[in-house]
């Protein structure tokens, strides 16, 4: 059909590119707030930083009507299985955002009992640094994952079989239980 | 009107007394506990405790005599506004003092942190279980001889990837 | 644990109650404990009859890394203890270093220090109360609360460049000077605060559906509040007319012209009273403070060998290069004395303690932290038994459990 043809006002898209649109605009995040950084992801929602002007305000603490997970803060042992059982209760498609170096890599926090970034134990998608970041950071963040979900998200959600499907699960670094490790004295 | 530490020098053997920076500090036997408390809040005005805690003296350059582990009872007294701080040592095989949640229920919590990080036993507490750790952890991690890192206790967890989530 | 299921109608039969009690759980993840804290109630039907609760979600051994951390290096971790007034905690951290080395901060450290502490106060108190606010319904005094919040981040960001986690002291003195912008800044503040405190009163001090869901919740008497060990403002809200700014004055603070607020009543509805107008009293020490900053250096001598040198020195002089390695050197440092000490603050939330015990090197051989979370969370069960269960959010915000503080 002839581009020519169809009226003024009338544009043309892939079904798929509409959809992914959508997604982007009308993120839900469910705010994972453990700790420091979770004061910044409300001061992210509150007067200043609106992040109403991005689609992604409706922070909504039920897993189940959430499409974007942002873990804020450090996640120790006692809380893994918690995020990991709310990360299993979000429809998909979902997505992640690690928001701090804590959540990231551990930061500062190299002790018996926090865990060296979450992405040992769930996927995640988009990585912000910072101890804590500051909104303008996490306005970034969101807009890249926004550029992602236009980028490689699909109608039938295959970003997430082939060939992810098929790759094998992370090594981890320290074997659990097997050896103790040596002190490190900074 | 005699001081504090005059009135609990009469009532009980004091191992030691001390005093840095203006604050002062009395040391004694571990089974003394409970009745130096109980004489500090009901005869001297210590209403308020204000903290409990320890500290694990296994690699300290001057240890102290009387055992392995010290632990701190940090008094106040809002009416006078007099601080007093009382100590009382255990070794590892006789990690256990009396507890003193009959005189405050703060020392309730702060006990039983006192047991999770440091493995030390209150006898007639309540309720002692560990506070901060899981249920299942095994050491007591402020003890000098844990290491920082811990023992891999971390990573002991279940990898959810993208396709099982 | 067996699961209780509830009639649907809400008949009771009381002759069998234990066949009416729901166990509920409330946490870790939810959206009114603002932290990471697990709550297990037993309800009869609407009714708390008794909460468990079940923290160290958030344990992430502060005390631990303290022992392997320099003076100076952990500064950085308390930041991120109380994490609403993160000032707070550095300035306490590092008095109770200076206490143990026996060094007194000249007086334009001491009004800094006592600025930043306060305006540390006005934040926690402004969190805590738009929290109680939100949980309460209010969700405009939310959004008229992190305004102000906002203008003291950007007096601390033009103070020390954070404008959040801010490490703001070091032994001995600050990271750095305040500027003539930052000072205007804080001037700038205490005009147009007022207004916007008043602003929030006049919303919700007497608003009905707010002093309904606080008034005679929670409440606590003056002697259980001091047999629990509690302090700060929930405490004075109790009737204990203690501050340790006025009891024990610490800084400069014997120079200021303030009032301690207290309350009678021990209700939600009183902490929220207390926490409001403690915020003016700080602006009024603020007020003097910046009005009378006197001059002169913000650090002790260099001949103490505690602070690091002027940069021009270093880069300048064999003095001044050799007063740097002195301290920075890792089998250098400073020395601390075979001692162990006791300090503490006035923290937004409670009296803030440390007590630490020096080896003789510049790492602490013990640092604990006395942190007035962990002893108010104690209070909760105490405090909501027989309450309904829409109050255990309201007494829960009113409390301001930091679950960083209270886990560390």
């Amino acid at each position: 059909m002839a581009l020519g043809l169809l009226p003024g006002n009338v544009l043309i898209t892939r079904l798929e590119a509409l959809v992914n649109w959508c997604r982007k605009n009308s993120l839900w995040p469910m705010p994972f707030a453990t700790a420091c950084c979770g004061i910044e992801l409300m001061a992210l929602g509150a007067s200043r930083h609106d992040v109403a002007r991005f689609g992604a305000e409706v922070f909504r603490f039920s897993p189940r009507q959430c499409d974007l997970m942002i873990v804020a803060g450090r996640v120790v042992m006692k809380m893994m299985p918690v995020l990991q059982r709310i990360w299993q209760q979000m429809h998909e498609p979902k997505w992640c955002i690690s928001m701090g170096a804590c959540a990231s890599t551990g930061g500062v926090f190299d002790t018996y009992s926090v865990v060296q970034g979450i992405d040992r134990f769930i996927p995640v998608d988009i990585y912000v640094p910072g101890c804590p970041p500051r909104p303008e950071q996490l306005i970034q963040a969101i807009l890249d994952l926004q550029e992602k979900i236009q980028r490689e998200g699909t109608l039938l959600g295959r970003e997430f079989d082939e060939p992810r499907r098929n790759m094998p699960p992370r090594a981890l670094l320290e074997n659990p239980g097997e050896r103790p490790l040596p002190v490190q004295p900074f | 009107m005699l001081s504090t530490i005059q009135r609990l020098r009469e009532n009980f053997a004091l191992l030691e007394e001390s005093q840095f920076r203006g604050q002062k500090r009395v040391v004694v036997p571990r089974e003394k506990v409970f009745e130096v408390l109980k004489f500090l809040k009901e005869s001297c005005g210590f209403d308020m405790l204000v903290d409990v805690t320890c500290v694990d003296y296994l690699t300290y350059p001057r240890r102290p005599p009387w055992g392995r582990f010290g632990l701190v009872y940090n008094l106040l007294s809002t009416e006078t506004g007099e601080r007093l701080i009382v100590r009382a040592y255990c070794d590892v095989d006789s990690a256990s003092v009396p507890s003193v949640v009959p005189l405050w229920e703060a020392a309730n919590w702060l006990e039983r942190e006192v047991w999770d990080m440091f493995g030390i036993r209150f006898e007639g507490h309540p309720d002692l279980r560990r506070i901060l750790l899981p249920e299942d952890f095994e050491d007591h991690p402020l003890r000098k001889d844990y290491p920082l890192q811990g023992k891999g206790e971390r990573h002991n967890l279940p990898v959810i990837t993208r396709a099982e989530g | 644990m067996p699961l209780y299921r509830a009639d649907f109608a809400g008949n009771l039969a009381h002759d069998e109650p234990q066949e009416y009690l729901w166990t509920m759980n409330f946490g870790p993840q939810h959206p009114a404990t603002h932290t990471t804290l697990r709550l297990v109630l037993k309800l009869e039907g609407e009714r708390v009859v008794d909460a468990m609760p079940d923290i160290g979600y958030l344990h992430s051994g502060f005390e631990k890394l303290g022992e392997h951390l320099n003076y100076n290096q952990y500064v950085v971790v308390t930041d991120r203890m109380n994490y609403c007034s993160c000032v707070a905690n550095n300035v306490a951290w590092h008095l109770a270093v200076e206490k143990l080395l026996g060094i007194e901060v000249p007086p334009r450290c001491q009004y800094l220090r006592v600025i930043v502490a306060e305006l540390a106060r006005i934040a926690d108190h402004l969190v805590c109360n738009a929290a109680v606010g939100l949980d309460a319904g209010a969700f405009t005094f939310f959004m008229y609360a992190f305004n102000p919040r906002e203008q003291i981040y950007e007096i601390l960001e033009a103070l020390c460049g954070a404008r959040f986690t801010n490490s703001y002291t070091r032994v001995g003195g600050l990271m750095y000077d305040a500027s003539p912008k930052a000072i205007e800044l804080i001037r700038e503040f205490v005009r147009k605060f007022p207004r916007a405190l008043d602003d929030m009163e006049r919303l919700l001090n007497r608003n009905r559906i707010f002093v309904d869901r606080t008034k005679g919740i929670g409440v606590l008497t003056k002697e259980e509040a001091i047999n629990r060990g509690v302090t700060g403002p929930i405490a004075r809200a109790s009737g204990v007319t203690r501050d340790l700014r006025k009891d024990e004055p610490y800084l400069a603070y014997r120079d200021f012209d303030f009032d301690i607020c207290c309350a009678t009543g021990g209700d939600c509805y009183a902490r929220y009273l207390v926490r409001m107008a403690e915020m003016r009293e700080s602006l009024k020490i603020i007020h003097q403070a910046v009005e009378n900053l006197p001059s002169g250096p913000v650090s002790v001598d260099v001949g103490l060998r505690v602070t690091l040198p002027e940069k021009p020195q270093v880069f300048g002089t064999i003095e001044g290069l050799i007063q740097h390695f002195e301290v920075i050197m890792w089998n250098r440092g400073f020395r601390t004395p075979l001692e162990e000490v006791y300090s503490a603050i006035e923290a937004p939330n409670g009296e803030l303690g440390f007590y630490i015990v020096g080896d003789g090197s510049d790492r602490a051989y013990r640092a604990r932290c006395r942190p007035p979370s962990f002893i108010h969370f104690a209070l909760f069960p105490h405090l909501i038994r027989g309450h309904r269960l829409s109050d255990v959010v309201a007494v829960l915000g009113s409390l301001n459990i930091i679950a960083a503080e209270l886990d560390r």
